[in-house]
């Protein structure tokens, strides 16, 4: 019955020119029938190479198998066996980087659409009201996690399972993380997020909001008060260019631009009270999934014209390949080799031109991609009166400045063992805070090999008393 | 957790004083920190000052001006009504220690933040001279709270209905220029309109006294996330909401900070405009 290889079952999508007017889901994702047709493509390798690929080895053949047979249910505790949040990593993990990739059918034609139908079955395990059970044998321990992105939310979820109590820390009035306030919902619906936090709470994890751990609570009360801790703070604070014109009306930071619109819902202004200001043509310095996210946002706000500014070419875009299609197709202009010298304001304070050096591409870098030079002499202007910098973003540097024993490389990014654990005993750490700016799922990876260990520390103490 | 207001007061036709429940900021507040509040779910995050806390009661003070929708909105909840959240004490205390003879600068509603610091540096042991501005005498508030930790006070009103008719610079210059023992001053404190702040650090420059102005950047996070409070001192880019709020008013780009409060000010006024119709409309 099951048809191996054939063509990858399309993805129906909201049509360009309807989907800039608004912030759904750009992907319609596929129906039951589709997903089981998708699913019926595996050839069942051996070796599993999209098992191995993805970085927390989920049980993608099982959860095919499954699909294939229209046993969503069975796929979904399958699923979530190792991935708490699969209908977030089904929608924004690089798969073509890791699952996707090493398929096989590949090189055909696409390897089979693994995140699409990761998403197909939580969402249809939302609709259908289908959690997985479990029971928590409650212990007396109480774990303290810093952060309610995706290694936070991951942390939690399995050191509730393993009965400790767990409260999570999170500085802003919303649970998520990037998930939150980043990513945008047209790429990751909000109620998406909003049900996997709901659920947090369901399985009795303790959410405290506004709660700026070193500012407004003390790192030291934490340590007193909780058996463990988990770092899941990120590397949210945003880099400057640091170049003439940078306090101008109309420059804003990446995270600034996104959290006005995801967070604060400023593309529903007078609904939501906060708002944006963007004038049209928009530059968007750089050419990360941050970036795409930034332009695609600005589109969607109303702005005709929107520039991509980037100082190497779209080949070495570190973005993800569906996210710089969807750009393109939406009508974003990719402006390759320049970089901004400087911002250029009238006479009230508002950025009115860039200035903008002209790049060439020289000897592979540490990144192994080519280093963009500057061209001396061959500076030019553009009119544009927004400016986003999406440079990429580093470790909230208060936190650091207030944990001053906790030991950091020269990025900021907390050091840790093999077991996660930093130079303080029974702290532990993971995600963006230890890597700098990387995934989702390697956030989420993080979490649960940190909730394991952290299992481990306090049952050896427990043992030794 | 939501935030009940326990005590509503109308300092003048535009100020108002409110206290509410927050235990977690009364317990840990330093004089010269802010909290970001929201009143609902579509409301924008917005800084206030705390100007006093009760931590037996578990409450806070705060003092704000109407001058858009959150304001506004803010100053038409009554004593029962909850805001959503309210999350601080945020930003840098100020620095408390003995430092001699201490003049402290109050314009507007900077008067309410200014307010813990003069009662902070007298518990210290300073010695204060407080100059209050506000445009009309119906507009100055808190004047007898300040008094009662000021060895002197001067008030400055734009229209000469009470006090220096004129700005609080004036006064300042005066107080510093007829001081007979000048070099006994040793810090100015100045909270109030950016404007005023900028006027205030010319004066006290060529008196190389150390001047200090606590900035009112627009905010969003407060949490040295979005980059929104950048400000620039010395040249050097920080961020009002955890390098600050308060910076040596002598290295602060006074004009950049004016400059990027008006930012957001075209859809500031169409917020304001549309809630107050739906006001009147009600
Ligand atoms: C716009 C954007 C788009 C992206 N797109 C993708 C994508 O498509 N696919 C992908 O895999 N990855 C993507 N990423 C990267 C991915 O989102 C991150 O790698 C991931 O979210 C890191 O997770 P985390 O849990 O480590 O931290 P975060 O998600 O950054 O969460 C950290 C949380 O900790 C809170 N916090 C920080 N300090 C404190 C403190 N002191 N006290 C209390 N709380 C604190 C923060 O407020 C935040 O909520 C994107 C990132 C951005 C910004
Ligand atoms: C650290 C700090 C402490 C402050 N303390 C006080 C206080 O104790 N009492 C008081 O009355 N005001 C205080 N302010 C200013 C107060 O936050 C603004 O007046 C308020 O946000 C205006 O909101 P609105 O919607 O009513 O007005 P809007 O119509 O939004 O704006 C009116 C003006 O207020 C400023 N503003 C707007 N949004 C913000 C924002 N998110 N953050 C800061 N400023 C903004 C802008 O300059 C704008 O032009 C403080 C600001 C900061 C940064
Ligand atoms: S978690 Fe990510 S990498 Fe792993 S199977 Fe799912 S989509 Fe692929
Ligand atoms: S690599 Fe592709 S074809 Fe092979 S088992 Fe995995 S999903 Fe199926
Ligand atoms: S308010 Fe966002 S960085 Fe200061």
């Amino acid at each position: 019955m099951i048809k191996l290889g054939g063509k990858r079952v399309p993805m129906r999508e909201q049509k360009p020119k309807e989907r800039i007017k608004n912030f759904k889901s750009v992907p319609l994702g596929y129906n039951e029938k589709e997903v089981v047709k998708e699913a019926q493509r595996c050839i069942q390798c051996k070796g599993l190479p999209c098992e191995t690929e993805c970085p927390i080895n989920m049980k993608i053949l099982e959860m095919i198998r499954e699909i294939a047979n229209a046993n969503f249910k069975k796929a979904f505790f399958i699923i979530k066996e190792d991935n708490p949040i699969p209908a977030i990593t089904g929608r924004v993990c690089p798969q073509e980087n890791q699952c996707e990739g090493v398929c096989p059918l590949s090189k055909r034609d696409q390897g089979i659409n693994i995140g699409k139908l990761e998403a197909f079955v939580a969402d249809w395990a939302r609709h259908a009201g289908i959690k997985e059970e479990f029971h928590i044998k409650e212990r007396p321990e109480k774990v303290a996690v810093v952060g309610s992105g995706p290694a936070g939310i991951s942390c939690a979820v399995d050191l509730r399972k393993f009965g400790f109590k767990v409260t999570l820390f999170e500085a802003l009035h919303k649970a998520g993380g990037v998930l939150q306030y980043g990513i945008p919902a047209f790429r990751l619906p909000t109620e998406v997020v909003d049900y996997e936090i709901k659920y947090l709470n369901d399985i009795g994890v303790d959410i405290k909001l506004n709660f700026f751990v070193g500012q407004n609570i003390k790192f030291d009360e934490l340590r007193k008060e909780y058996d463990a801790l988990f770092l899941a703070t990120g590397a949210g604070a945003p880099m400057f260019m640091n170049i003439p014109g940078e306090s101008l009306k109309g420059v804003y930071s990446a995270n600034e631009f996104l959290i006005r619109v995801n967070l604060m819902k400023a593309y529903k202004f007078l609904e939501f009270d906060t708002p944006i200001v963007c004038k049209s043509p928009i530059g968007i310095i750089g050419a990360g999934n941050v970036a795409m996210d930034a332009a695609r946002c600005a589109l969607r706000l109303g702005i005709e014209k929107v520039y991509i500014l980037y100082r190497r070419t779209k080949k070495q875009s570190p973005a993800r390949i569906e996210e710089i299609q969807h750009a393109v197709e939406e009508g974003i202009i990719l402006k390759e080799l320049v970089s901004p010298k400087k911002f250029i304001g009238d006479d009230d304070g508002w950025l009115e031109e860039v200035e903008l050096y002209t790049m060439e591409l020289g000897k592979p870098d540490g990144s192994g991609r080519p280093r963009p030079k500057k061209i001396e002499g061959n500076e030019f202007k553009i009119k544009i009166r927004t400016i986003v910098e999406a440079l990429g973003s580093m470790p909230n540097r208060l936190f650091l400045s207030r944990t001053p024993e906790l030991e950091v490389n020269d990025w900021g990014q907390i050091n840790v063992d093999h077991n996660l654990m930093t130079n303080i005993e029974g702290v532990y750490a993971g995600g963006d805070a230890i890597r700098g700016n990387a995934t989702v799922i390697l956030a989420l990876g993080d979490g649960r090999k940190a909730a394991k260990s952290i299992r481990n520390y306090i049952i050896n103490k427990a043992r030794k008393k | 957790m939501s935030h009940q207001i326990v005590n509503k007061k109308q300092l003048s036709a535009d100020t108002y004083q409110i206290e509410i429940k927050a235990a977690h900021v009364a317990e840990k507040f330093s004089a010269g920190q802010f909290v970001i509040i929201r009143i609902h779910e579509k409301s924008e995050r917005i800084p206030l000052t705390v100007s006093s806390v009760a931590p037996i009661k578990g409450t806070i003070t705060l003092v704000f001006q109407v001058v858009g929708k959150t304001t506004m909105e803010l100053s038409s909840l009554e004593e029962g009504d909850s805001l959503i959240n309210c999350v601080g004490p945020l930003g840098n205390p100020s620095e408390i220690r003995k430092f001699g003879k201490v003049i402290c600068v109050g314009g507007g509603t900077g008067i309410a933040c200014i307010y813990p610091i003069v009662k902070a540096l007298t518990e210290a042991g300073n010695e204060i001279i407080s100059i209050l501005g506000a445009r009309t005498e119906k507009m100055l508030i808190l004047e007898e709270e300040i008094k009662e930790f000021s060895q002197e006070i001067y008030v400055s009103t734009d229209d000469g209905s009470k006090g220096h008719h004129g700005f609080v610079t004036d006064v300042l210059k005066e107080v510093i220029t007829k001081n007979q023992h000048q070099e006994d001053i040793n810090r100015v404190i100045v909270i109030g309109p950016p404007q005023m702040m900028r006027a205030a650090a010319e004066v006290t420059r060529p008196y190389k006294i150390k001047t200090i102005a606590s900035l009112n950047t627009i905010m969003v996070d407060g949490t040295g996330m979005c980059g929104c409070c950048r400000t620039y001192v010395n040249g050097e880019m920080k961020l009002a909401c955890i390098d600050g709020p308060e910076f040596d008013a002598h290295k602060v780009d006074f004009d950049a900070v004016i400059s990027r409060l008006s930012m957001f000010r075209e859809k500031e006024i169409m917020a304001y405009e549309d809630f107050k119709k739906r006001i009147k409309s009600k």
